[in-house]
């Protein structure tokens, strides 16, 4: 059932970003492009997202999920060194290029080579992250990161 | 603002909400596709089934949208695959550094009202902002 779950939630989640238009990154870009012809879509978006996401959120937390024995709530509140650069760092590529994880993932639908070649080098991207946490942990240092986000 | 379409972005969006909302009320997660992804790359990846079921769903829809008259584009991207390399390490290196991305930062952790998320998403937006002004307008405009 859980498996069940995360197919509709990503399908429901790829249909938002279809319709959306954010599956195209020139769409994406035309939001970061301030001093071009701004087009604030993307805005509109993250609102609704937002609006939506917020009351639900209020919803299910004091619940018991109905596929899992708990929450997990993200629980970390300290705004460190690895947020604000792990924020820069994926906010240069971002800009670089207007894909964004899910949109990226999404676009795999095309078989464009170049999308296909992007999320290798994001996997790449999140491989080393977890190779150098790894050599950290084993090094007897605490995680940089303990949990995700998201 | 002629690119402007805020109807589909509005239904588009909340959509994207409920998603995030049904997949706290079915599996306690949070939908951060960058964690949901990032979590299947690693060497002791936990639950792997529904990560990988989000993310088939994820590419279904689009495949789905071709049945009911959306077109499937090949997305524009930069020319030079030097550019490509370098944004895709960026992005998913930085992602999992920072704990989220679009997603699991500027939607769920904002719906969470945390201020990371706050924070981060202020951050990834106005970085991406800066490199688009840069890369367009060049230097100072």
């Amino acid at each position: 059932m859980l498996a069940l779950a995360g197919l509709v939630c990503g399908f429901v989640f790829g249909w938002g970003l279809l319709i959306s238009g954010m599956m195209q990154p020139a769409k994406v870009l035309a939001f970061l492009d301030v001093f071009g012809a701004w087009d604030p879509s993307l805005l509109v978006v993250m609102a609704a997202a937002l609006a939506v996401g917020s009351a639900g959120y209020a919803f299910a937390r004091p619940r018991t999920p109905l596929y899992a024995p708990r929450n997990l709530w993200p629980d970390k509140t300290t705004i460190d060194a690895p947020l604000v650069i792990g924020a820069t760092l994926f906010g240069i590529g971002w800009g670089l290029s207007g894909l964004c994880p899910g949109p990226a993932i999404e676009n795999l639908a095309t078989l464009s080579p170049r999308i296909i070649v992007f999320v290798a080098a994001m996997a790449l991207g999140m491989a080393a992250h977890a190779a150098w946490q790894r050599r950290r942990v084993t090094a007897s240092q605490p995680p940089l990161v303990a949990g995700a986000d998201g | 603002m002629e690119n402007f379409t805020p109807l589909s972005a509005a239904i588009g969006g909340a959509l994207i909400g409920l998603a995030a909302a049904l997949l706290m009320l079915t599996t306690g997660r949070v939908a951060g596709i960058s964690g949901i992804f990032g979590g299947l790359i690693g060497w002791n990846a936990p639950d792997r089934d529904w990560r990988i079921a989000f993310i088939v769903g994820l590419i279904l829809a689009p495949l789905t949208g071709t049945l009911v008259g959306y077109a499937l584009v090949e997305p524009q991207m930069p020319a030079s695959w030097t550019v490509i390399v370098i944004a895709g390490l960026l992005v998913g290196f930085g992602t999992r550094l920072g704990g989220g991305c679009t997603s699991g930062h500027g939607i769920c952790g904002m719906a969470r009202l945390s201020p990371r998320s706050l924070v981060a998403t202020v951050i990834f937006v106005g970085v991406a902002m800066v490199v688009v002004a840069i890369v367009r307008h060049g230097l100072g405009g």
